[in-house]
């Protein structure tokens, strides 16, 4: 059985999962449940300046039937006082020994505020601190949260009064509603924090309620941006993971970062290692199914490294980031057809409708003579199940002008009835930077590109 | 309930819980409505849409309500198939619309009939308005029938600004929906607001008036600019056997438990000769309201019956039993109270000229079941009115051409009266009607 514990900045964990800082971690209650139920760590829900709750503060985004696939929530930082919060952090920490106990904290742009609170912290003996700069809403307003994160100066500057009175690892937290999340990660490092983590909420309004045009969720009338998570974020955050993995300056650093952001699996949960992660936060999953999720993420996580002969998570970590690259160095001559498994069809014809109305119209109707025919081709008197079932055309790619774009694997509902053939093209592999150094005339004008094409035997349809 | 202390069997209606017969599947809530139109694929070019035979646009329908526009999926319905609302409740979607889901292979196919009747009860719950008459065209139409072909066909026309009167023999309009099927299946108010739907469109139904005559046909023809004959089937047929005066008609049976059921009285121990859906709908009505035993006698196999496979599940389940290759020869009273119903053992020989195996008595196989009430449900005669118009024929049923035209000019027809191909239901008899009313448009535009 492949070892699932960490050592994330020095904070040591039996399993890379984490509550998130969020309401699941909002007392000592909770976090006792969460650790019975099997959570390696928590970071506490984040404590700091006085605030005050709205009712309505969370809003889900449904789609085709399927409830909170995002959640947005305009609900500030820890609402119960800071002497309560200090003192269950530290009874949770006595209790549990071997689990990570992380506090997140925010208070205002002051050194000294700043000093005060992380030597409060450090004397409940939790193993690290997580500061918040990344709560989009309401917090920003009075000038912490992302109102830090997004401006890098601030980012350094608070860092290095944090690390002034910090004796136990500190992770920046970063917010991901910033052109580069890069910016602020390198300003956290430069400063002496220990390690980051990402992504926080996105900025997001949920919507709008078509019978009394308020906003949703609605609060008193009104409504404004919250911060978006779940499901629906997942490959925001593996992006902006991926990016910061990548910086050479962070690299360099070896400053291990937390992953977050939509995990709701195991299987989220290991293309977050895959891609840099060293600790993985969760929060969405579990206020959609309560704590008990965690066994599944241990379980599952563990007999896909046990199949991949992974021994421990240092072994997964950042091991398909080398692939992440940009599009300059993608192989243009790198070939994959669409081919439809007509065993498994079931003929719902959406892969028809779709190339053919909005890819490259290179899938046909083929009826039972073999002949192409258009849809609806049946008389206004035939009807029930056999004729309609027994007379339905086969649905079949013209591989010769399939271009390979991927949009009817990615919609057909059948598991593994289109499949994505790479074939070889005959050209030899050729970036778009090797073409734009060596032929520069071709990457520059249309007419060299059209020769280009004809020389190499490139038919697009 | 008047004889409630003398009559052991009406003791046993009584007990029987009220809603006995009230729609067996609730309406869909909003919850499952949502969570089964988003199961819907959306089916490009549909599989559901061709297997309909009024081809209603199922995926946009379905979508619709996904989306919450109820409104909208109404119309989409009802703008192919303008009797939706009972097609949603009668339709034998196993056989259609959901026998060719494409999920129905390895999955559960989406429950179209369902959703539809979820669209419908919408519309019709709000009292919408879905059309608009259009401009007068100065033509006149006669419909004859007030089934579901002939309010289809009245519909179509009315919309197109046709003038259409429809002359209806018995009081309410409907036909077999309002008359002949199951209030399981389908209340009789469904089938009145349907057909009260169409005269909002601005159909006139004339009640209580049967054609009956060339002479009547004449006087039409002359008012007229197109007729439509919509008049469905005729009474249950004979069996030609001793004591059948003791043996009640199937659809008279269905009628009751459907307007009157008070004056039903249900046997304790009630033959039900027949296998089709009607004789399945008499046996329904016998069992739920009452009766000890059911039997569905048939001379035939299971192999042969003509209910639809779905129909015979359902009926094994409500506790009937079956006599397979059974013939009845002799009803048995005493003092006009059935006693005994005397049958024959069957075997099957060659096939005779419907295709399916003739069945043949076996010599001194007779046998008797003991029964209080035997049920007749063994298909309808041909239409009558045929003949009376020297009108051509093919199987019994008026002949109609690919546009729904009989052998005498601007005469059409549709419905089960016509139905010498296909299986007779609902849903081809409202199909038909659309037809016949492009035609009657066509020919009435085109010809001035």
């Amino acid at each position: 059985m492949a070892d699932l514990s960490i050592n994330f900045a020095g904070i040591r964990s039996p399993n890379p999962f984490w509550l998130a800082s969020a309401p699941p971690s909002n007392s000592g209650m909770q976090v006792h449940r969460a650790f019975e139920a099997g959570w390696g760590g928590a970071v506490w829900k984040t404590i700091g300046a006085p605030v005050l709750n709205v009712s309505n503060r969370y809003g889900a985004w449904q789609y085709g039937g399927q409830r909170m696939l995002g959640i947005n929530n305009v609900e500030l930082i820890s609402d119960r006082p800071l002497d309560i919060n200090l003192s269950e952090i530290a009874e949770v920490k006595r209790a549990w020994p071997d689990r990570a106990v992380i506090v997140s904290a925010m208070v205002e742009s002051k050194r000294q505020v700043w000093h005060d609170i992380i030597r409060r912290i450090q004397d409940t003996g939790a193993d690290g601190i997580e500061l918040n700069y990344g709560c989009p809403h309401g917090m920003s307003e009075r000038g912490m949260g992302s109102a830090v994160g997004q401006v890098p100066e601030y980012c350094e500057e608070i860092t290095r009064w944090v690390m002034e009175a910090a004796k136990i690892p500190v992770i920046v937290k970063l917010t991901p509603n910033i052109s580069d999340i890069v910016m602020p990660a390198r300003a956290a490092i430069a400063a002496g924090a220990n390690a980051v983590s990402l992504i926080n909420t996105v900025n997001s309004i949920v919507g709008v309620d078509l019978d009394t045009l308020e906003i949703t969720p609605n609060i008193a009338g009104k409504g404004g941006h919250g911060g978006y998570a779940g499901p629906a974020v997942k490959p925001i955050a593996l992006n902006m993971l991926a990016a910061v993995a990548k910086d050479s300056a962070i690299k360099e650093s070896k400053v291990p970062i937390s992953g977050m952001g939509g995990i709701s699996t195991w299987r989220d949960a290991a293309e977050f290692l895959l891609l840099g992660a060293g600790s993985l936060q969760v929060c969405t999953a579990v206020m959609h199914y309560g704590f008990r999720i965690v066994e599944d993420l241990c379980d599952g996580l563990s007999n896909w490294m046990d199949e991949k002969g992974y021994r421990q998570i240092s072994d997964v970590i950042a091991r398909s980031l080398h692939r992440i690259t940009d599009f300059n160095n993608f192989d243009l001559s790198f070939r994959a057809v669409a081919r439809i498994d007509q065993q498994k069809c079931i003929r719902c014809d959406l892969c028809y409708v779709a190339c053919n109305d909005t890819a490259h119209q290179c899938i046909d109707l083929i009826d039972h003579q073999g002949h192409v025919v258009p849809p609806h081709s049946y008389e206004v008197q035939s009807n029930g199940k056999e004729e309609a079932v027994n007379t339905r055309p086969k649905v079949v790619v013209r591989e010769e002008d399939c271009v390979g774009c991927r949009l009817c694997f990615n919609i057909c509902p059948v598991e593994d009835c289109i499949h994505m053939l790479e074939e070889p093209s005959g050209r030899p592999p050729v970036t778009w930077g090797q073409l734009s150094e060596s032929q520069r005339e071709v990457t520059d004008d249309w007419v060299q590109m059209k020769a280009y094409r004809q020389k190499m035997g490139i038919h697009i349809p | 309930m008047r004889n409630g202390q003398e009559n052991p069997v009406t003791d046993i209606q009584q007990a029987a819980p009220v809603n006995a017969l009230h729609e067996l599947l609730p309406p869909l809530t909003r919850n499952e409505a949502s969570v089964e139109a988003n199961r819907c694929l959306m089916c490009f070019d549909a599989p559901c849409t061709h297997a309909c035979p009024t081809h209603i646009d199922i995926p946009k329908f379905i979508k619709k309500i996904a989306t919450e526009n109820l409104l909208g999926s109404a119309r989409t319905i009802l703008e192919s198939n303008l009797l939706g609302a009972t097609c949603a409740r009668v339709c034998p979607v196993q056989e259609l619309c959901e026998g060719a889901c494409v999920l129905g292979a390895e999955h559960k196919p989406i429950a179209i009939g369902r959703l539809q009747r979820y669209a419908m009860d919408f519309a019709y719950g709000k009292g919408l308005s879905l059309f608009n008459p259009a401009k007068p065209s100065g033509k006149k139409v006669a419909v004859i029938g007030a089934g579901p072909a002939g309010l289809s066909c009245a519909g179509e026309l009315s919309k197109r600004g046709h003038s259409v009167t429809i002359f209806e023999k018995r009081e309410l309009p409907g036909g077999l929906s309002t008359y002949g099927i199951i209030a399981l299946r389908e209340p009789a108010d469904i089938a009145l607001a349907e057909a009260a739907m169409i005269e909002k469109l601005g159909v006139r139904v004339e009640r209580g008036k049967e054609l009956k005559n060339e002479r009547m046909m004449a006087d039409l023809q002359s008012e007229f600019d197109a007729v439509f004959l919509a008049v469905g089937l005729g009474a249950t047929p004979n069996l030609e056997i001793p004591g059948e005066e003791q043996i009640l008609d199937g659809l008279e049976y269905i009628e009751q438990s459907k307007l009157a059921v008070s004056n039903l009285v249900v046997g304790r121990d009630v033959v039900v000769i027949g296998a089709g859906n009607t004789a399945i709908d008499c046996a329904t009505v016998a069992r739920r309201l009452g009766a000890t035993t059911v039997t569905m006698i048939y001379r035939r196999t299971e192999h042969e019956m003509t209910a639809y496979p779905h129909e015979y599940e359902f009926i094994k389940q409500e506790g009937v039993n079956f006599l397979f290759l059974t013939q009845p020869i002799r009803v048995h009273a005493e003092n006009g109270v059935v006693k005994s119903l005397q049958c024959v053992r069957m075997t099957l020989g060659s096939p005779d000229a419907s295709g399916r195996p003739s069945p043949q008595p076996i010599p001194g196989s007779e046998f008797s079941i003991p029964t209080d009430q035997v049920v007749k449900a063994i298909g309808q005669v041909k239409p009558s009115l045929a003949s009376l118009l020297k009108l051509s024929t093919e199987k019994g049923f008026i002949q109609v051409d690919k546009n729904m035209e009989t052998s005498l000019p601007r005469i059409f027809a549709g419905g089960d009266c016509t139905r010498a191909r296909g299986a007779a239901s609902t849903v081809m008899a409202v199909q038909d009607g659309k037809l016949a009313a492009f035609s009657i448009h066509e020919r009435l535009v085109a010809h001035g």
